[in-house]
């Protein structure tokens, strides 16, 4: 089992860092610090995992986890046929975490993304401007807390009571 | 009187690409930096059809959202169904039945091969060879008919349901299946007989947008695209999701990586459809295309609910806000073989629903991002030829 081996790996190298390791509908998931997450793509590149398949976020506001908004990056080893998917859980009150654009190119677009749709600034970044939205747009759609209905943009945000922790 | 001699300067000019050029299919806007007629730079602006699926899936329950899948790939909506049963499906558990994974595959090719055929047809008219589009759209209007016979519908098929399909295919369908495959035949030759040893079609591909492995892999490519560049990846064949590892194909790669390479890819992939579709024409296996709704994941036959009590009961269990279907709180992620690329969903779940975040992993974000590097140098000419290979759709594009 290699993808167990680097799971340890990384947990010897930044024991602070990790939070834990579930799996879900057979994938394995590891949880982890924002702050880590280019160190750690980085080790996962070097053990094979070549492609990165997907960047995407959750809102963590409902559904609970250990931080408000968790990066998820979706990784594949094209060699040993493995998936396995990092979660970097991101503060509220600091939305930021560190780019992997340099390790893959294709985090470039999908960061913006992120940022544009969820308000999650990446570190390290080339270009940080929204990508969907225009840019005088207000508002970041894919947060829980932004309404789905109503006309125009948003400036009224109704407040819930957070299922994770707030400091 | 002295005469000083001044070089003749040139200005760079920016021209604006788009949203509404007629190569850009839609709605893609590139604002290029020219020196003469060389491309500078190039900066892509997306985001003109984004109309935020993703958020709307938050709101929809799980067979709903299957009508909002159809308008992301607009070119094979039946792959994106098939797509988004299969994540649900994981999620929950399920497993369907043989009949209906074969169906799925059927399907699925069925549209690979509408979907190829047409871009071929748009990369050719861009280019300026009609012909070539013209024979691809008749056999495309071909497909779209044999989708209408099974689905209802030409374009907004949502066929699937989770747990199954919403219908059988009707009597006779076989039949129908292999009089357009022996069509398609005929048009695939006729379109390689036209543009392959084309000289300027080969003037207007060969050495056009190469890229090569590493770019491809560091991109995100999948797909044709990712073939073409040498790598040898289909989803199909390495994580093979319904049944596909029944099926005897060949997976297409080309080695140089440039327009022309996307092309023959593209080409010899209907090929490989069509004998996929025989397959699983000849092995089509009988029985129910949908679970039991006794199990409250599917919906009954639609039959069942207008004539008995029971499926009227059953329908309403499943679709009431407060009961029916009550997925397990977690999270899945499955990808599979699109006519553009690896097209992944990723839905999270709270237990409720709905589910509380529905994410595609859509194979055009990553083609086109490569945009910019492929037409830097090259001719401003050569930007239909690279657009139209990379196959960008808007509506997966932005959603």
């Amino acid at each position: 089992m290699p993808l167990a081996k680097t799971f340890s790996f990384i947990k010897d190298k930044f024991p602070e860092s990790v939070y834990d390791v579930t799996e879900s509908s057979g994938e394995q998931i590891f949880h982890i610090r924002s702050e880590v997450v280019r160190d750690v793509l980085e080790i996962f590149k070097e053990k094979g995992f070549n492609f990165l398949a997907d960047i995407t976020a959750i809102d963590n506001l409902t559904l609970g986890g250990f931080e408000r908004y968790a990066v998820v990056y979706h990784l594949l080893s094209h060699d040993s046929l493995e998936r396995v998917t990092v979660k970097a859980y991101v503060a509220e009150d600091k939305p930021s975490i560190p780019s992997v654009e340099k390790l893959w190119k294709t985090a470039d677009w999908q960061e913006r993304e992120i940022y544009d749709l969820f308000g999650i600034t990446f570190d390290g970044h080339p270009n940080m401007v929204r990508i969907m939205n225009p840019d005088d747009f207000t508002g970041h759609p894919l947060r829980k807390d932004y309404p789905r209905l109503g006309n125009k943009e948003r400036d009224d945000y109704p407040v819930i009571k957070p299922a994770f922790k707030r400091k | 009187m002295k005469i000083t001699e001044k070089p003749l300067e040139t200005e760079r000019m920016v021209l604006n690409f788009g949203p509404h050029h007629p190569s850009t299919h839609g709605t893609l806007r590139i604002i290029m930096e020219l020196d003469g007629e060389t491309v500078v730079k190039a900066t892509p602006e997306i985001g003109y059809l984004h109309s935020g699926f993703e958020k709307l899936g938050e709101d929809l329950d799980f067979n709903q959202y299957i009508t909002i899948t159809d308008r992301m790939n607009y070119l094979s909506p039946l792959c994106n169904n098939v797509a988004y049963a299969l994540v649900a499906e994981k999620l929950m558990d399920i497993e369907v039945t043989k009949r209906t994974r074969y169906i799925r595959v059927l399907l699925s090719e069925l549209s690979r091969i509408a979907d190829h055929i047409l871009n071929i047809g748009m990369l050719a008219v861009d280019l300026g060879a009609l012909t070539s589009f013209l024979y691809g759209f008749r056999l495309r209007e071909d497909i779209y008919d044999l989708f209408e016979m099974a689905t209802g519908t030409r374009l907004t098929t949502s066929y699937t349901l989770v747990g199954g399909l919403m219908r059988d295919l009707p009597e006779g369908y076989g039949k129908e299946v292999n009089r357009v495959l022996v069509e398609t035949d005929k048009v695939v030759n006729d379109i390689e007989t036209l543009l392959n040893k084309n000289r300027i079609w080969q003037d207007r591909t060969k050495e056009i947008g190469v890229i090569s492995k590493e770019d491809a892999i560091s991109y995100g490519l999948s797909g044709p695209m990712a073939r073409a560049s040498g790598i040898d990846w289909d989803l199909r064949v390495k994580e093979p999701y319904s049944s596909y590892e029944d099926f005897d194909f060949d997976v297409v790669i080309a080695l140089n990586g440039d327009v022309f390479d996307r092309y023959l890819v593209r080409t010899e992939e209907i090929r490989q459809s069509m004998k996929i579709c025989r397959q699983a024409l000849e092995k089509m296996p009988s029985g129910d295309v949908i679970i039991d709704p006794g199990l409250g994941y599917s919906l009954p036959p639609k039959d069942e609910v207008y004539n008995s009590i029971e499926g009227l009961i059953y329908h309403f269990e499943v679709t009431m806000p407060n009961r029916g279907m009550m997925p397990p709180v977690g999270e899945a992620y499955v990808p599979t073989e699109s006519p553009n690329g690896e097209l992944g969903f990723y839905l999270v779940s709270d237990g409720t629903r709905t589910p509380y975040r529905v994410r595609t992993r859509p194979p055009s974000l990553m083609n086109y991002s490569i945009f910019s590097k492929l037409i830097e140098g090259h001719m401003l000419s050569d930007a239909p030829a690279i657009i139209g290979s990379i196959n960008v759709i808007a509506g997966e594009l932005d959603r």
